[in-house]
């Protein structure tokens, strides 16, 4: 029954026969694809791959993928993922969470499992919106979102997802895009390498609640204004022509949108990426501005030690130092006497 | 004045404690800050060292240190210990050690009349009893008058047998407490060694501190032997209890229930991974089992509850045995995962140590009252088992039972103990592991047809197939899902089928469990007593004492709450009467009228302390009119 079998596993290996629910034209639809097409290039074991997730649109990811799933409950998929790790640390887990399940009920586990360094890759579907109940507006509405629950527009400030990560300690954090077929493969083996929690923010069009809330960056007109793509070594530049960048002011500790050939302006004077760069990862995620663009790509990655190795290390340690500790000697340690 | 030094102790009263006891209460109490859990349990450990049955009750604060000499503050340990089998800490103290004007204060309505009082009058000043609430010192105004009092300024004696140690004066005082239990150990003829070996170990790190504690007691136990104490405080002994032959340990409930979960997992084959998030009196479950990883155990403190039984879920998920425990506002919190173990078909054991509620209730203090939570409590129609631990070595099996049931059902368990039980010790005879029945887990491997939800269908559990595995690969979650694929369904009848089976299954238990026992008396008679959990023993002793009257009393007392046992409804149709004593407001008596339209007469008590056997003697003549 266990033989591999001789064929190279195609992304359509990695679909259920299950149909599948989104609304025709979700962002959901695209990444789905993108993840597929990422098992299948890195070869992964079905088998040995489980999907986790909590509970919204995006949360039903788990059903459409050929693996082992889990489905759990609103906001809790980081403590599931972490039993399943702790259970068997050889398991690949993916968690797929949205913007209110990660975010809102789920921010405290959110922001635990990341602060673990529990080794799973966690892809957050960003929509800015509650989709599966229709519409309200969620920790990642910009203020002023139209909502049926904000009639009058949102009063709360947003929240950055990057940034929550970043300060919650994660040592993998990136960005991508629904439709960039071609990115996200890209980004999520890279978080797929990462041993530790990788955290993935991936830009996700609703297009029934909040249709259109990344286009001015996302657009295919757009993007290359508005979008920089961040790679480690590599000079941060944007523009249709590479022609703008991000230099560091350094009086003020601060990035600055600068253009090459202006103003004295060399290619010299740009930031280059280092992904190590907790600093430079925070400015990144949280460039700010008319002008500014949105960066996406790895932003951070600086592993450590995870949780679940320091675990399987503690549990080993204990087995080694007591290879004989059986039932028998548990009940009886401590002082006993005998009554005959 | 206050402080009387006399060294030579006087009684106020002539009363004698006997030389040869059938068996004692001793009631230690203190300061939260004096160490009294610390000199009961020690005292307790000698004694069953000895072979003296024993029954104890520790009773503490909330606070960690509540400001000191307060009432709030107290801290007791009541220990029953006897040459016959003990199953209560006792009604009331025959001897109360008492530190400070505060445990005085607290404690003395306690003591038997008549009964002994050791006081520590170097903790009285005007101070002290101002802090206590005392307006004239109860040692001169005749508050102690019936009793027997022993005076002895334990506070100095304990400076002067630790002196030549070099402590501060602060460190030094925290050696009375081991000076005390020096004195109560000669009092009653009980061993020193094993406290000796105790405190070697406890301050191994600092041999100052081990030498002083050690001088403590052997100057306290040196005090009762030299000091003419003969007239007031003999040196008397409780002999050996008549018990079964065997080896015997102290344990207390916490204890027991690790070792029945390690035991449980190792029947099972599986390793335990135990989620839980610390909460009084539960935390001390994660303690012990997080010392046991060489047994396979791992031990997750997670951020809350909810994430602590979401943990255990999805260990369980990817084959281990999902644990997690907590307290009344915790298991609150896990609700909606236990929906989801429930709606997704996982074992799990969900162990709840109770404690006064609601809200944040009385921490410390124990009650029985999560037992609607525990049958109740969930949104939908969400059945599970739920069974209960009676005495401290009890739980022991009950952890093994829930197990058994939660592998063998594919279903989250709640197994009940309580903040009584949790901290109580009593001589447990160490079972013989070798003779417990195996119930391996067989993981479903095989590929062909395999359909998570397909079932055993007698049990009705459905097959666990577990990630690793090749061509099991399946999804679960908490959406409905079709009867026979396994897949989504909305399908309004497959919900009715569902949940019919959900029902079932968890009924269908009762095929699978000991029919109920009479627990003592006869199998008719006119009053029968039901109880549950840590009531076992002062409804024993209380059935066993009207029963020599010559009443017509039997007792029985439960262990598997849901489903209830086969044969309870017509058990109890052999009695005029049903009396259910609880540590609640009623809750085991409504599932019995429930369920067997029996009026069954309700006994509650909630002030955080145990049945006493005079009460309930008390209410059960009054029963029988
Ligand atoms: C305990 C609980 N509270 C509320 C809900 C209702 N609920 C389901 S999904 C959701 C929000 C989902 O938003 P998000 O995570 O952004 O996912 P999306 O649907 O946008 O992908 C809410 C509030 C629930 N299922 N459970
Ligand atoms: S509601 Fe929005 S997020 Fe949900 S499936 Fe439809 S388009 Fe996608
Ligand atoms: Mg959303």
């Amino acid at each position: 029954m266990n033989e591999l079998s001789p064929h190279k596993l195609t992304a359509k290996d990695y679909a259920t026969d299950q149909e599948v629910r989104w609304c025709p034209g979700c962002g959901d639809y695209a990444i789905l694809k993108s993840v597929q097409k990422t098992l299948a290039d890195l070869e992964a074991d079905p088998a040995n791959t489980v999907f986790v997730s909590g509970i919204g649109c995006s949360s039903r990811f788990p059903y459409y993928m050929a693996t082992y799933g889990f489905h759990t409950i609103h906001g809790r998929a980081p403590a599931f993922a972490t039993g399943i790790k702790l259970a068997n640390p050889k398991l690949d887990v993916w968690m797929v969470t949205g913007d209110g399940d990660g975010l809102s009920i789920g921010g405290n586990h959110l922001l635990h499992v990341l602060r673990r360094n529990v080794d799973i890759q966690i892809l957050l579907f960003n929509n800015e919106i509650y989709g599966l109940t229709k519409g309200q507006y969620s920790p990642t509405s910009r203020p002023g979102t139209r909502s049926p629950s904000s009639p009058g527009g949102s009063i709360e400030r947003n929240l950055n997802p990057c940034n929550f990560a970043l300060a919650a300690g994660a040592r993998f954090v990136a960005r991508t895009v629904d439709t960039d077929q071609k990115h996200m493969p890209e980004i999520l083996k890279r978080a797929h390498a990462h041993r530790g929690a990788s955290f993935v923010e991936i830009y996700q069009n609703c297009i029934v609640f909040n249709d259109g809330v990344f286009a001015d960056f996302t657009d295919k007109k757009a993007a290359p204004d508005r979008q920089l793509r961040a790679e480690h070594g590599h000079r941060l530049v944007f523009g249709p022509n590479g022609e703008k960048g991000l230099r560091l002011n350094r009086d003020k500790v601060a990035i600055e949108i600068v253009t090459i050939g202006e103003n004295g302006i060399t290619a010299d004077d740009i930031l280059v990426h280092d992904e190590t760069d907790a600093l430079l990862a925070q400015m990144l995620v949280t460039l700010d501005g008319p002008d500014a663009p949105v960066v996406v790509g790895v932003i951070y990655c600086n592993p450590v030690d995870t949780y679940d190795a320091g675990v399987a290390r503690q549990v080993e340690k204990a087995k080694s130092a007591k290879p004989n500790a059986d039932m028998k000697e548990l009940l009886f340690a401590g002082s006993t006497w005998t009554v005959d | 004045m206050a402080t009387n030094l006399a060294q030579k102790p006087t009684a106020s009263a002539d009363v004698r404690v006997p030389a040869s006891l059938e068996s004692v209460v001793i009631r230690f109490a203190g300061d939260s800050g004096d160490g009294m859990q610390l000199t009961g349990t020690q005292f307790t450990h000698s004694t069953a060292l000895m072979g003296t049955d024993l029954a104890t009750f520790p009773d503490f604060p909330a606070e960690i240190r509540a400001p000191t000499g307060t009432t709030f503050g107290v801290s007791a340990y009541q220990i029953n210990f006897g040459a016959r089998r003990v199953l209560t800490a006792g009604d009331q103290p025959d001897v109360l050690v008492a530190m400070n004007p505060a445990a005085l204060m607290t404690n003395l309505d306690s003591l038997k009349p008549g009964g002994t009082l050791v006081v520590d009058t170097g903790s009285f000043n005007d101070r002290t009893l101002a802090k206590a609430g005392y307006t004239s010192n109860p040692l001169e105004d005749g508050t102690i008058a019936p009793y027997h009092v022993i005076r002895l300024d334990i506070s100095r004696m304990t400076l002067e047998s630790v002196k030549e140690f070099g402590l501060s004066n602060k460190e030094a005082m925290r050696c009375k407490n081991m000076w005390t239990l020096g004195l109560m150990l000669w009092m009653y003829g009980r061993q020193r060694q094993s406290v000796v070996d105790w405190l070697k170990g406890k301050f191994a790190k600092s041999q100052q501190l081990a030498d002083a504690n050690i001088a403590a007691v052997n100057a306290g136990h040196a005090f009762g032997e030299t000091a003419e104490l003969a007239g007031d405080m003999s040196h008397s002994t409780v002999g050996r209890a008549e018990v079964a032959p065997g080896v015997y340990r102290t344990i207390t409930g916490a204890e027991s229930l690790a070792l029945g979960l390690v035991a449980g997992s190792k029947l099972a084959g599986l390793n335990i991974m135990f989620g839980s998030y610390p909460i009084t009196p539960a935390s001390t479950l994660l303690h012990q089992l997080a010392r046991l990883k060489e047994h396979g155990v791992v031990t997750f403190q997670a951020e809350d509850e909810i994430a602590a039984i979401c943990s255990a879920i999805g260990a369980s998920f990817a084959g281990s045995l999902g644990v997690t425990s907590s307290s009344g506002p915790g298991i609150a919190l896990k609700g909606e995962a236990m929906g989801l173990a429930i709606s997704t078909e996982l074992p799990l054991v969900i162990v709840n140590s109770q404690r006064g509620g609601p809200s944040t209730g009385l921490p410390t203090k124990t009650e029985q009252s999560d037992l609607y939570q525990a049958i109740y409590g969930r949104n939908g129609d969400a059945p599970l088992p739920v069974i209960a631990s009676s005495t401290p070595g009890d739980c022991f099996e009950v952890a093994i039972e829930a197990v058994r049931i939660a592998t063998k059902y594919m279903t989250p368990v709640i197994l009940l103990t309580d903040g009584y039980l949790a901290n109580a010790a009593e001589p447990w005879p160490v079972p013989d592991f070798d003779s417990l029945k195996p119930f391996k887990v067989q993981f479903h491997t095989e590929a062909e047809g395999f359909s998570p939800s397909h079932r055993d269908p007698e049990t009705l559990a459905r097959n666990w197939a577990i990630p690793g595995n090749p061509g099991t690969e399946h999804r679960i979650g908490g959406i409905e899902k079709d009867f026979n694929t396994g897949n989504i369904s909305y399908a309004a009848d497959n919900h009715q089928r569902m949940t019919d089976t959900r029902w079932n299954k968890v009924l269908g238990i009762a095929d699978d469990i000991p029919l109920q026992e009479i627990t003592q008396g006869d199998a008719t008679g006119d009053l029968v007593v039901v109880g549950w959990g840590s009531t076992f023993g002062p409804i024993y002793r209380a059935v066993e004492q009207s029963r020599a009257k010559g009443l017509k009393v039997s007792q029985i007392h439960v262990r598997y709450m849901w489903p209830l046992p086969k044969n309870l409804g017509d058990l109890l149709k052999g009695f005029g009467k049903v009396l259910v004593p609880e540590m609640n407001k009623g809750q085991f008596a409504t599932v019995l009228r429930d369920n067997y339209l029996v009026d069954a007469v309700r006994l509650n008590q909630v002030n955080g302390q145990p049945f006493k056997v005079s009460h309930l003697n008390q209410v059960i003549a009054e029963t029988l009119g």
